[in-house]
């Protein structure tokens, strides 16, 4: 009997201790709404990897942060803004969910900040790349971790200029993103003395690039500089391989291109390419350790994004374990206080017009006789600095900042 | 009497379905139900198979998104504005489509309203692949503000249901028998003294417009157009939801659109996310298959012959 009081009396106490120690924690479960894109255009830089890497850092907190349990959601969006914005809206009315991640695709992350202005949530951004999303379309809650147009832009552009590539020609995809890129990387080539002969927008996504490539061909230019991602890249690539653009003296000069469209092309067709990279899994023990488990889940090294991904929801879990909240307001203030520290980023830091400002890389890609073996495909030429790689705080047009 | 009784538990239903229900989910329910039963018209009454509804119901989407976020209209002007605006397409459209019967009119609607999505992706005011956003929902009436939800769900029910009405009513007048006479037998009902082009005419603007008043509302209600409104998917999902609910009857529109939308909600978040449109497609061709008359038509039919 005493027994069973002393074990009643402990259970309750423990029943106390959780309560108290989630008080804070609304619907007592932090829950996180990842929204990708699994089956398309961006599937394999993004997609089903990304919600691999975020379990992943849901995993290091052993499924509970601040005596809460931590919850992921994920949801396909088909690359399409109505879709994103209906599942995110949802989930935020009925669902409890905390934070939207990853949001691959421009359009899609526009339209989830709009539903978090709304709802005031936070918005991890990991896939969507244009700077605008820290520049004229921010918002106080939409945190922008991976990278942008504009360090691909510095990265790359400076890169294949500095090399004597100063006419350029762009193909691009045509939607917020790739005008952002193309626009971005213009004032770089501009800056450093190049020239832009023109450019023509292709659909997306698209299938076929042969008139485009006529097109760029004809142009003249000595670069022709692909504004679009993932399956787009690879396309026009092939394409441009195929028309013997290269051969014939034009340099393909890829602004945008993951560790996966390297493999999709292999390294035959994809040698000799420039590219700016936020991440390589060859870098260091901790990132070899930490792609080594990726690789172990899913049969493919990270890309950029995927680890950006970990990076963010990570981020913001240890914000919450530090503030013992998920208010938005708290946890964001928090998350800029504290330098983002993890193999992805080091001493980063999260600015106020939502920017993670983090070290990039200049990559390229090597021959196969370089390579020792699968997926050992880029050798890093250059460290870009943080601040070089994203401007400074003062250049950035956010009103919220 | 006993239909009026019917009538008055599905009006009860749908007024206490907010409180029980997500209620952006049952907007959007209601908006498809609607644009299926303008569908409806053409080729269930009509007989017509177009397959360019697409156009008309994102022309609208755009035109009141237009209309709500840069010009600032009020809420009620702007969907009017869109459904004009997809009314006058539909005049344009049907002027040429209606010349021809079958298979080449299928094809005609479909090579305008791809025309019109190539114009919506390339006209400025779209956003192109970025679509409309932000769009404002406002207030209705200058007093409800619709930026709560279930405010919002009862002035979508009642444009909805003045929709439904519409539809029910054109469907039982003398218009709509002839509109049936025609789709029966288009000689005998020319024979018979009708001016059969101004009819088909008629009801394809008539099936436009109330298209184009479906998109427009949906543009409020998620404060976004985009262009998968304007795509031939959507002409084709807006087939598909007529079928599987019933050809030519007046709630097996709505009936297919409530499945397809429930299904592709339900199945968006699960495992089954990357199949949407392989299981959509089994169910297509099941339903074809088998109950050729879609739920509704089967159930009427069952129900005759039982009771």
């Amino acid at each position: 009997m005493k027994l069973f009081k002393k074990l009643a009396a402990s259970a309750s106490a423990l029943a106390l201790l959780a309560s108290g120690a989630s008080a804070e924690i609304s619907d007592g479960v932090v829950k996180i709404g990842l929204l990708t894109d699994m089956s398309g255009t961006y599937s394999d830089v993004a997609g089903p990897g990304t919600v691999t890497a975020a379990e992943m850092a849901i995993e290091e907190f052993g499924g509970t942060v601040a005596g809460a349990p931590i919850e992921l959601v994920s949801a396909d969006h088909q690359n399409k803004a109505d879709i994103a914005a209906n599942k995110a809206r949802q989930w935020g009315d009925t669902e409890n969910v905390d934070a939207f991640a990853e949001l691959v695709t421009t359009s899609v992350a526009m339209a989830v900040f709009e539903v978090a202005k709304q709802q005031n949530k936070i918005a991890l951004v990991s896939g969507a790349a244009s700077s605008p999303l820290t520049n004229d379309a921010c918002i106080p809650t939409g945190l922008h971790w991976t990278y942008n147009t504009r360090a691909m832009g510095v990265g790359t552009g400076s890169a294949v200029v500095a090399e004597g590539g100063d006419s350029w020609f762009f193909l691009t995809a045509d939607y917020a993103f790739g005008e952002s890129l193309q626009k971005d990387v213009s004032k770089v080539v501009e800056a450093a003395g190049g020239k832009v002969l023109g450019s023509v927008k292709h659909p997306f996504p698209a299938s076929d690039f042969s008139s485009f490539m006529l097109q760029a061909q004809a142009s003249g230019a000595k670069v022709i500089g692909l504004a679009n991602a993932g399956g787009d890249t690879i396309n026009a690539i092939k394409a441009a391989k195929e028309f013997g653009i290269v051969d014939a003296g034009q340099k393909i000069a890829g602004l945008l291109v993951f560790l996966s469209d390297v493999h999709a092309l292999g390294l035959d067709t994809a040698q000799g390419l420039q590219m700016t990279v936020s991440f390589y899994w060859d870098m260091n023990d901790e990132t070899r350790e930490w792609s080594k488990r990726f690789f172990d889940k899913t049969g493919k090294m990270p890309t950029g994004i995927q680890a950006g991904t970990y990076s963010a929801v990570r981020h913001y879990l240890k914000a919450i374990e530090a503030t013992g909240s998920d208010d938005t307001d708290i946890i964001v203030a928090k998350m800029r206080e504290m330098p983002v520290e993890d193999m992805f980023a080091h001493n980063a830091v999260l600015r106020t017009d939502g920017r993670m400002v983090h070290d990039m890389y200049l990559a390229e890609v090597k021959s196969p006789a370089e390579s020792s073996g699968p997926w050992d495909y880029l050798k890093i030429v250059r460290t870009i600095p943080g601040e070089e790689a994203f401007g400074p705080l003062s250049e950035s047009t956010c009103p919220t900042k | 009497m006993k239909k009026t009784f019917g009538y008055l538990i599905l009006l009860a239903l749908a007024l206490a379905a907010p409180f029980v229900v997500y209620p952006v989910l049952l907007m959007k329910l209601l908006c498809f139900a609607l644009f299926a039963s303008a569908f409806n018209l053409i080729l269930g009454y009509g007989g017509l198979l177009s397959f360019g509804h697409a156009a008309f119901f994102g022309g609208a989407a755009y035109f009141t998104g237009h209309a709500l976020k840069a010009w600032g209209l009020p809420t009620e002007l702007g969907i009017l504005a869109g459904t004009a605006g997809a009314g006058l397409l539909g005049l344009a459209i049907g002027l040429l489509a209606i010349r021809r019967q079958g298979i080449y009119f299928a094809m005609i609607t479909l090579a305008m309203a791809q025309m019109a999505y190539f114009f919506f992706i390339s006209a400025p005011f779209t956003g192109g692949e970025n679509g409309l956003q932000g769009v404002p929902r406002g207030m209705a009436l200058g007093m409800f503000d619709l930026s709560n939800d279930r405010t919002m769900y009862f002035f979508v029910l009642a444009i909805c249901l003045g929709g439904f009405l519409l539809i029910a009513r054109a469907v039982h007048s003398p218009f709509g028998q002839v509109l049936g006479a025609i789709r029966d037998n288009e000689d005998r009902a020319r024979s018979l003294g009708y001016d059969i082009e101004r009819y088909k005419l008629l009801a394809f603007v008539l099936s436009a417009t109330l298209a184009g008043l479906a998109g427009a509302t949906k543009t409020v209600v998620f404060q976004l157009a985009s262009l998968s409104d304007a795509h031939w998917h959507m002409s084709g999902e807006v087939v598909l939801m007529t079928l599987l609910g019933g050809l030519g009857t007046i709630a097996g529109p709505a009936v297919g659109a409530s499945i397809i939308i429930a299904l592709q909600n339900y199945l968006a978040s699960g495992p089954f996310a990357a199949w949407v449109p392989v299981v959509l497609g089994v169910i297509f061709v099941t339903c074809v298959l088998s109950f050729r008359r879609g739920v509704v038509g089967e159930l009427r039919a069952f129900i005759r012959r039982s009771f």
